[in-house]
């Protein structure tokens, strides 16, 4: 039934998209304008903004979310193992829109301090280039890392969990000092770390509220991290209500099915490596079974 | 079965009396434009309270959800501070009218540190910044308009409106008017490509931004201004006034526009000619079905609008709205009557 549900998501969004899909067809993924009044629709700052955002708030994320699940399944004492899982997975619990709040409350204008701090020197990189207003790429990257920690450092935890102990024990065997020993263990993991990671990044693709809150809403496309941009989940909460005519409530329907396929895709990769790893790691149990009763 | 029977016939009793009770009430959706949210809900509760049988209710969605509800007969009517075009009439599948409710203005807020001085505004000072020309506040042309007042060399930030919106829709309907590059290169509807600036959700979020973002710009209703304490400007008029909103200064732009009222009430009245006269206001419509099925509501959204247009106006002042003039009050009465109740 679930099945036929998401099945049914995707044909009805490629049913409305219809008329954008004829009327602009692949010039829609190209051009930079979003002008309602002209009626001239073009998704690129979106698909840009969006996958800016989601890179970015990956990067910043990953290393955290990993040293993270390191911590929490090698490192800290046991009496600290549980109470640390429950605050990590309350970060997941918060809803987006107090997220967005938060933002707009505290983050941004702690960005536009550090955005003002910055040396002369360094605005003239494109990165840095513009107004510091605080709102925009940097703001956006940063709450989603921060939505998207949760995510990647419990399934690590999972998947470092179910590293076998023959591994860490190998190389301990080797004369592994403890870190090198993690290592080996986050390597023969790196399956399922990558599928967490992917998982993440689906994640950061469809966020809404928060993001929208904290980006500036300005469609354009931009390298500096400073600018304002624009994202597909938030062009879509921000004009659907509004959007009167039957071409822009297609653009926007069709943008919809965009993020829909590109999220759809993400998530099933990470599920298939996920799945993968596990798989790997069952039949890696076998032969030493296997010896056993042939000898 | 004896007993059976019973309770069939004391349960279909019982749904009879419901069924009776609810006949009474009268409930009425509507949905539409968020700027006069506040004194619709006030009218509703009062009427409420004056004819208990009748429950109105009513979304504040977006002045172009309303349209679209309406168009589609989800509501039974709709509100928008934009009035509806030509090509939407057509879409209806009657004939909707427009009257309008209360009126509001639009004021340029704006939050720049160590200026504590009010400013003042010309519409093509305006239309410049907010088409990302003047991009700084030590600009010349603001100078000139504000002489004796030090502004610093600091960016302009433009704040708009990221979702489409009525209050938008009366901005750019002044900008228009005042500047022709505006009108060619951008437009006016609920929702622009904008040249310039970051977009914040709702009335709320453009009077957050403006206040927390040091050096920026942007507009609002009257009503936020006043309610967050947010600095907003004065707006030369077509007369070569500088008015600040006053609730007597939108009255007088409406005033001005009764001579040329057109018979369906859908007329802009920003930039109106005329002394003391606010430039960027508006009227914000309520939008009802000519022949509408439901006759019954019909007739009591015909008797609310009479309470509305009349009692309903003193409400306004306290909430930061202008009440209509008198001479288009007639006119509305005159209107209401063609609308079918029976």
């Amino acid at each position: 039934m679930l099945v036929a549900i998401v099945c049914g998501i995707g044909v009805v969004l490629a049913n409305q998209s219809m008329l954008s899909v004829q009327k602009f067809g692949l010039n829609f993924w190209r051009t930079e304008i979003w002008d309602p009044v002209a009626g001239e629709f073009g998704a690129l700052p979106f698909i840009w903004g969006t996958l800016y955002s989601s890179v970015l708030a990956l990067l910043i994320a990953t290393p955290i979310a990993l040293g993270i699940a390191v911590f929490i399944s090698e490192l800290c004492p046991a009496t600290l193992r549980q109470p640390l899982v429950f605050i990590t997975e309350l970060l997941a619990a918060i809803p987006s829109i107090v997220y967005g709040l938060w933002g707009v409350f505290v983050l941004v204008p702690a960005v536009r301090a550090v955005e003002t701090s910055l040396p002369d020197a360094m605005r003239q990189l494109p990165l840095f280039s513009g107004p510091p207003l605080g709102l925009g790429m940097l703001s956006a990257a940063l709450i989603l890392a921060i939505m998207v920690i949760p995510f990647i450092s419990s399934i690590s935890r999972e998947v470092l969990k179910s590293v076998p102990a023959a591994q860490r024990e190998g190389a301990y065997a080797l004369g592994a000092t403890r870190f090198e020993a993690i290592r080996a263990a986050l390597f023969y993991a790196r399956t399922g770390i990558i599928g967490a990671v992917m998982l993440g990044f689906g994640r950061a693709l469809g966020e809404t509220m928060a993001v929208t809150m904290v980006i500036g809403n300005n469609p354009k496309v931009s390298m500096s991290l400073f600018a304002p941009q624009y994202t597909m989940a938030a062009v879509i909460a921000n004009e659907f209500a509004e959007a009167a005519g039957e071409l822009y409530l297609s653009a926007l329907v069709e943008i919809g099915l965009v993020l829909f396929i590109i999220t759809l895709i993400i998530n099933s990769l990470s599920r298939l490596l996920i799945w993968s790893m596990a798989r790997s790691e069952t039949a890696a149990q076998e032969p030493p079974v296997a010896a056993e009763a042939g000898a | 079965m004896k007993t059976a029977s019973k309770l069939t016939l004391s349960l279909a009793c019982a749904a009879a009396l419901v069924a009776g009770a609810a006949a009474q009430t009268i409930r009425i959706n509507g949905a539409g434009a968020t700027f006069p949210y506040p004194i619709y809900s006030k009218w509703f509760s009062e009427y409420n309270k004056l004819h208990s049988n009748v429950e109105i209710n009513y979304q504040s969605i977006g002045s172009g959800g309303g349209i679209q509800q309406v168009t589609k007969q989800t509501v039974f009517f709709g509100a928008t501070d934009g009035p509806m075009t030509p090509e939407q009439l057509q879409t209806a599948p009657g004939k909707i009218m427009h009257f309008p409710a209360v009126l509001g203005a639009v004021v340029p807020v704006y939050s720049i540190p160590n200026v504590r001085n009010e400013l003042h505004f010309s519409g093509q000072v305006l239309a410049d910044i907010f088409l990302g020309k003047i991009t700084k506040w030590n600009h010349p042309a603001i100078g000139k308009l504000n002489a004796g007042v030090t502004l610093p060399a600091s960016d302009i930030t433009v704040v708009h409106r990221a979702d489409g919106s009525g209050t938008t829709y009366i901005w750019v309907d002044y900008l228009a008017k005042v500047s022709p590059e505006w009108k060619s290169r951008v437009g006016v509807a609920n929702s622009v490509n904008w040249p310039t600036g970051v977009g914040g959700r709702g009335n709320e979020q453009v009077a957050g931004l403006v206040t927390q973002t040091p050096g920026s710009i942007g507009y609002v209703e009257l009503i936020y201004a006043l309610q967050n304490k947010i600095a907003y400007g004065s707006v030369q008029n077509a007369a070569g006034e500088f008015v600040k909103a006053s609730v007597e200064a939108v009255t007088a732009a409406a005033a001005e526009a009764v001579k040329q009222m057109p018979a369906d009430f859908r007329v802009s009245i920003t930039n109106a000619p005329g002394k003391g006269v606010y430039p960027i206001s508006s009227f914000t419509w309520i939008l009802l079905y000519e022949n509408a099925k439901d006759k019954a509501q019909a007739k009591t959204m015909v008797d609310f609008m009479k309470w509305a247009l009349t009692d309903g106006q003193k409400y306004c002042a306290d909430l930061g709205y202008a009440p209509l003039p008198e001479a288009v009050v007639k006119l509305e009465m005159a209107a209401l009557a063609k609308i079918k109740i029976s």
